[in-house]
């Protein structure tokens, strides 16, 4: 039930991103989710799509420095409150939430949320205990 | 005032006829009291008794960095450490500092050519000199300090950093003389007109600024800004630390202590010495050091020399100011860096060599900054960027303890760094010296 994101490293210089997303695009790569973390002099970018071992090889084909990342993602009920009852499962269980971002699913408007957790493989199984709604690869390509 | 007129003015007949009997008596010394200069000796197939004037210097073998490095740390003294009285180190290529000593006679010496130095650059006995060269291994603090102690100067150790308090000594005390790189007398400037002082109505009249490349440019600036005479002095810790050569009131050269000092400029491909006038690299024999005299030492400093008299009296030879050198060292406030030094603390974290590059930048009215570009590869690469962030200040870390100088480190993505056939450029120095 894991996911596999991609995390590219980037400077901080003009037009990085751009490269990186026009490559994806030429490519037929389809970006479901992303985010980008910064320091003040480079960044760390992390997409979600539907072929990550494919895309990240054309990456590296491509001179950029990528790597795999296991990743959990999960589906919120869009209502107050959902979040917080995905996080209470995991505090109680001493699961640590490395970083997370999320996205809206665009057929059921409902909110996916991708964590990285210190113990991906323990959080699916509590996550899953709660009935909470973990997403599969399969699943991500049909979104 | 000349502080040793006899030498300093002395006819240049005069002057070659002592530098031959000292130099005679340096080969022999050193040849007795030095196993590795015994070696040397014999090697080039020269005895020191077949010295017989100064002229036949260009018999004796050189004598380079690796040298020091390869005898660490006391193979290249003539005497034993215990009968030193000083030691300084400055820190070395790969591992392995540069360590030099000095005998009580010696100590003598270096007091003598800064006195003469400080006399040179306009200073009078009783002025005060606020010393803001750092005190400690470095030769520049206490160099400057036992030349002002032998000429009778009031002394200020204030040593370097602490802008502030350097400010409120000079507003209080009114010191005439100011010793320090030129970087921080520019950079102390800035900070003097933050706090509402005027550069222009300060006490420093002379300035004596050294350890670092600085150029025509910066010295009319500092002359501007301060009000006051800035004068270039050169030296280097192998030979005896500053005052090797200092520049007089005219300003037409550095004079170089020849009588102590004997200067040669070569061409570094053929060993040869070039043309008066000429640029070059300047070689130095120690000519009356006891702890660890050096015989034709390789300074890799580029100049050129002129003989003839100085408007102010002295006969000692002038060189010019250092234009560049003959391998990659690179003067960071007043430290020498090697690439391979910062080479050797990546090898040191990663295990293999990542791609790297250091750009030195002096923007204006700063002090010089060294900024370390490491490529991140996929070895490297972390998903985190706290695992990035702990890698740089890793490298910061490492240097600052090796070096003694502290870098920023920039992570940057593969390629970055220009390669010409396959090799990377190592340093890029964008000051305007």
């Amino acid at each position: 039930m894991k996911l596999t994101q991609i995390s590219i490293f980037l400077e901080n210089r003009k037009g990085r991103l751009f490269d990186v997303c026009s490559l994806l695009g030429k490519n037929k790569v389809n970006i479901r989710a992303l985010t980008v973390a910064e320091s003040e002099q480079f960044g760390i970018l992390r997409i979600v799509v539907d072929k990550p071992e494919a895309t990240a090889a054309l990456l590296k084909k491509h001179g950029f420095v990528a790597s795999l990342t296991d990743i959990v993602a999960v589906e919120v009920a869009d209502k107050p409150g959902g979040l917080a009852d995905i996080l209470k499962v995991l505090s109680v269980s001493d699961i640590n939430v490395e970083y997370m971002y999320g996205f809206v699913e665009r057929k059921s408007d409902k909110a996916i949320l991708v964590f990285r957790f210190d113990e991906p493989d323990k959080a699916i199984v509590l996550l899953k205990k709660k009935k909470i709604k973990v997403i599969g690869r399969k699943e991500i390509g049909d979104l | 005032m000349i502080w040793n007129e006899k030498m300093e003015c002395m006819d240049l007949e005069d002057l070659k006829n002592i530098q031959s009997e000292r130099l005679k008596d340096i080969a022999e010394y050193v040849y007795q009291n030095n196993p590795v200069y015994k070696k040397k000796f014999d090697a080039a197939g020269i005895k020191p008794w077949e010295i017989k004037s100064i002229d036949d210097i260009k018999k004796l073998p050189f004598t380079v960095k690796e040298d020091l490095r390869d005898n660490y740390p006391f193979g290249l003294f003539s005497v034993q450490p215990k009968n030193l009285a000083e030691i300084h180190v400055s820190s070395g290529t790969t591992g392995n500092p540069t360590v030099v000593g000095y005998t009580k006679e010696d100590l003598k010496l270096w007091g003598e050519v800064m006195a003469r130095a400080f006399c040179c650059a306009g200073a009078v006995p009783h002025d005060l000199i606020q010393i803001a060269y750092g005190y400690g291994l470095f030769t520049g603090g206490l160099g400057a300090h036992y030349g002002a102690m032998e000429m009778g100067l009031v002394i200020i150790p204030a040593s370097s950093g602490q802008t502030k308090r350097q400010l409120k000594i000079m507003n209080d005390f009114k010191p005439r003389i100011l010793a320090c790189t030129p970087s921080y007398a520019m950079y102390m400037a800035e900070e003097a007109k933050e706090l509402g002082l005027k550069p222009r109505d300060s006490s420093w009249k002379i300035g004596v600024f050294g350890a670092e490349p600085w150029s025509e440019a910066m010295r009319k600036e500092i002359e501007n800004t301060w009000n006051m005479l800035a004068t270039d002095i050169y030296g280097l810790s192998e030979i005896i630390g500053p005052g090797v050569a200092q520049e007089c009131t005219h300003k037409t050269g550095l004079h170089l202590f020849s009588d102590v000092f004997y200067p040669e400029i070569i061409d570094p491909k053929t060993g040869h010495q070039v043309k008066e006038g000429n640029k070059g690299e300047l070689v130095i024999t120690t000519l009356t050091k006891r702890g660890i005299p050096l015989i034709r030492y390789r300074t890799r400093d580029i100049v050129s020399i002129k003989y003839e008299k100085c408007k102010c009296g002295r006969t000692s030879p002038r060189i010019s100011k250092i234009s560049g050198r003959t391998d990659d060292m690179i003067i960071v406030r007043g430290i020498n860096v090697f690439p391979s030094q910062i080479e050797h603390v990546l090898l040191g974290i990663e295990g293999t060599l990542p791609h790297y590059q250091l750009i030195v930048d002096r923007r204006a009215n700063e002090l010089d900054e060294l900024e370390v570009w490491v490529e991140v590869d996929q070895k490297i690469f972390s998903d985190e960027i706290k695992q990035l962030r702990a890698f740089e200040d890793k490298i910061k870390k490492e240097i600052d303890s090796v070096l003694g100088v502290y870098v920023k480190v920039k992570l940057v993505e593969p390629k970055t760094i220009a390669r010409s056939e396959g090799k990377a450029k190592r340093v890029v120095d964008k000051r305007v010296l």
